[in-house]
């Protein structure tokens, strides 16, 4: 090694040193800033939807410090976020969140994008007792490991589809129906399947396909030519956005005749968009949608989120966005009831929510999870070649009537 | 375990067609795979990369309002360069290296490359339309994808076309004999460079048209890459080097045993059985392969 590389390596190091004795400074509360943590996902194949929850949580800092702020103790103070990318990776999502708390000395935590990396940070948090606000794990094993710190303001994912059932069994005059799946091997998409095996043990339905998407595959063509074989009376698909685009592809290109169709992640594959006319009466389940009726004082409701956010970003909303703002009003909420920066006097707070935000009432069960809030159902319709998601469940809500059964593809043009 | 298939006969007629359609795109990924091990001796991890990258270039058209179709020769065109020009910048620092090395060099190429793609094009799923309809078979019992038969044209078109540029070429000349003896060719004036470049070139091509073709009959994002280089690697080492109608052969035959092994196994079993496969060829090939040391480096 010559004498500059070494010189140039003890440089490097001095600035290091340095820097992270500056960063470990930074503690919970920083003058008037109140400092929360997150790792999420900027690269790898999380990015997108990452950068929907990160654009969500950017909105409502900016939105809740120009209205004033968090009052605690008479005085206001101000969010700050800190981010590191966690490159769609568990491992590396619970290094960063070791390093937010122990060298960056952050005391809330906000959670990342997706369950299995929330599923990777949730022990981290729950050693150091940091309360996490998270608004994209939705797996059900979340909320059963007994987590104290852990707070989800959206619906587990077992209440995704099951609605889609008991609307199916309705459909079919309060009779059991046939139901044939399709889910991709990840903890959320499974975690789906499990409420449907619940939905069909309530309405005494019968599972006739019950098959399992590797990760890899984008191909369903085999899972289809047995849906066409067997004739259920419902099909239900769940595998995140490649899921979605793989069986409206393919369910159009082999026409394939099911009354009913349920999925999952129709708005963050735009579907609608990408598909056209294809995806029509396709059902999906989301936490959110902007003509819901809930309101709050920072964001108005959904229409007024929906175009404020398109105007600050760019694009609508998806609901990962808009879930991810709602946490930030939980953690406001929970700061100034606590009165008090004291991590178990804000958990506490945390835990006695109930509140309505424009994403939905908020309110949280034993294991951390939203009970306060339904999932709806929104069923793709089109107008000549644009197609849009009109929501038709719960009927609170619905500004359509549920379209069924599925016209066969003979007659579709 | 799942027997449906054997009681329904149409149902075995859908799945032997489609797995024959898709392995013969399966089958033209494999022969560029082949081409290059061949003449290069390097197995190219990054080869469902550059698939996925031409399926990019597909999209990309699509998106700016050209038919994706046309991608078969847009595509091609495009990732030539991009396979000389990755040549020129990696592989041949690696070309006369040990197989380990120009193994860490591809999966090194196939991870920036997933990056890329990440950040150029974004990591939602994206699909490109082409609008083919599909075609159906005994009153409706079995329907096949007009874009999936289309691809399995083109896919045989571009196959029968380069080995008869093989053949008749002057540069295709020049690889055949660099493949049989580097050394000799080089002697007889052969510019094993720029044949290496050129290999390494087409073999990116005929990814550049899988990709076009995927992205009209599949799904794109920048991380399924992977199954494309396994897939191509299991065909290339059942059918051996150099030996086109075997991997034709094997990519259909792989394609069947991926149809069937969903169907009776069970569709989390697909990509699995694959793997499976694969180990159960690589033992038996050492086992045959013991007694003929000389194919092994």
């Amino acid at each position: 090694m010559n004498k500059i590389a070494k010189l140039f390596i003890t440089f490097i190091s001095a600035l290091t040193l340095t820097l992270t004795s500056i960063t470990s400074s930074f503690a919970k509360v920083e003058g008037d800033m109140i400092v929360l943590g997150s790792a999420i996902s900027l690269t790898g194949k999380y990015s997108s939807n990452g950068v929907h929850t990160q654009n969500g949580y950017n909105m409502a800092v900016d939105r809740i410090n120009k209205m004033g702020g968090v009052k605690v103790g008479g005085k206001s103070y101000k969010f700050e976020i800190i981010y590191y990318d966690d490159e769609s990776n568990p491992k590396r999502a619970a290094q960063l969140a070791e390093r937010l708390i122990k060298q960056d000395g952050v005391h809330y935590m906000l959670g990342p994008y997706s369950s299995g990396l929330t599923k990777a940070i949730a022990p981290v948090t729950e050693k150091y007792k940091i309360p996490m606000v998270e608004a994209n794990g939705a797996s059900r094993s979340l909320f059963t490991k007994g987590y104290k710190y852990l707070f989800a303001v959206l619906s587990p994912a077992n209440q995704y589809l099951e609605v889609a059932i008991d609307l199916a069994v309705e459909k079919n005059g309060g009779k059991p129906v046939k139901i044939a799946q399709a889910f991709e091997q990840d903890a959320f998409s499974q975690d789906v399947r499990l409420g449907i095996l619940d939905a069909a043990k309530r309405t005494g339905s019968k599972i006739i396909i019950d098959d399992k998407l590797p990760k890899e595959l984008n191909d369903m063509a085999a899972t289809l030519a047995k849906v066409k074989a067997t004739k259920p009376d419902v099909l239900v698909v769940s595998g995140h956005t490649k899921g979605a685009l793989t069986a409206i592809r393919q369910i159009a290109e082999m026409k394939v005749d099911v009354p009913m169709l349920a999925m999952t992640h129709c708005d963050a594959a735009k579907l609608s968009k990408q598909h056209g006319k294809n995806s029509e009466y396709a059902l999906c389940a989301s936490q959110w949608h902007k003509n819901l009726s809930y309101k709050d004082k920072f964001f108005g409701g959904g229409k007024k989120y929906d175009k404020d956010f398109t105007k600050e970003f760019g694009y609508a909303p998806p609901y990962q966005s808009a879930e991810s703002s709602a946490a930030l009003l939980v953690f406001k909420d929970a700061f100034e009831r606590a009165n008090s920066f004291d991590r178990d006097k804000v958990r506490d707070a945390l835990k006695a929510t109930d509140m309505q935000t424009f994403y939905g009432n908020i309110k949280f069960g034993p294991g951390g999870q939203n009970v306060a809030k339904p999932m709806i159902l929104f069923q793709v319709r089109c107008k000549g070649d644009k197609c849009e998601n009109k929501v038709v469940a719960p009927t609170k809500w619905a500004s359509d009537k549920f379209f069924h059964p599925i016209p066969p593809w003979s007659e579709r043009g | 375990m799942d027997f449906l298939i054997f009681k329904a006969p149409m149902l075995m007629v859908q799945a032997s067609l489609d797995g024959i359609l898709l392995g013969i795109l399966f089958a033209l990924i494999a022969y560029g795979m082949a081409l290059q091990w061949g003449v290069m001796n390097i197995i190219n991890i990054a080869q469902g990369d550059l698939v996925i990258l031409g399926g990019y270039i597909a999209y990309t058209m699509y998106i700016a309002g050209i038919h994706p179709a046309w991608g078969v020769i847009v595509s091609p065109i495009l990732m030539y360069f991009v396979g000389w020009g990755l040549y020129k910048l990696v592989i041949n620092k690696v070309v006369d290296r040990d197989l380990f090395i120009s193994i860490l060099a591809t999966f090194g190429i196939a991870i920036v490359f997933q990056q890329l793609m990440n950040f150029i094009f974004g990591a939602d799923v994206v699909v490109a339309q082409s609008g083919y309809g599909t075609t159906m078979l005994f009153d409706n019992s079995v329907t096949l994808p007009n874009s999936k038969i289309f691809s399995a044209f083109v896919s045989l078109a571009y196959a029968v076309a380069l080995v008869i540029y093989m053949k008749k070429s002057k540069l295709g000349r020049a690889i055949r004999a660099t493949a049989q003896n580097a050394r000799a060719a080089k002697i007889l004036g052969v510019d094993t460079e720029k044949v290496y470049a050129a290999t390494f070139g087409i073999n990116a091509a005929l990814c550049g048209i899988a990709g076009a073709l995927i992205s009209i009959t599949l799904t794109l994002h920048p991380y399924v890459g992977l199954p494309y280089t396994v897939r191509s690697f299991m065909i290339v080492i059942v059918a051996g080097l150099g030996n086109l109608p075997a991997v034709a052969i094997s990519g259909m035959g792989l394609g069947l045993f991926e149809e069937f092994a969903d169907y009776i196994l069970g569709t989390e079993f697909r990509i699995g059985a694959v793997f499976m496969l694969l180990v159960f060829i690589l033992v038996y090939r050492r086992f045959k392969l013991s007694k003929k040391r000389e194919y092994l480096k």
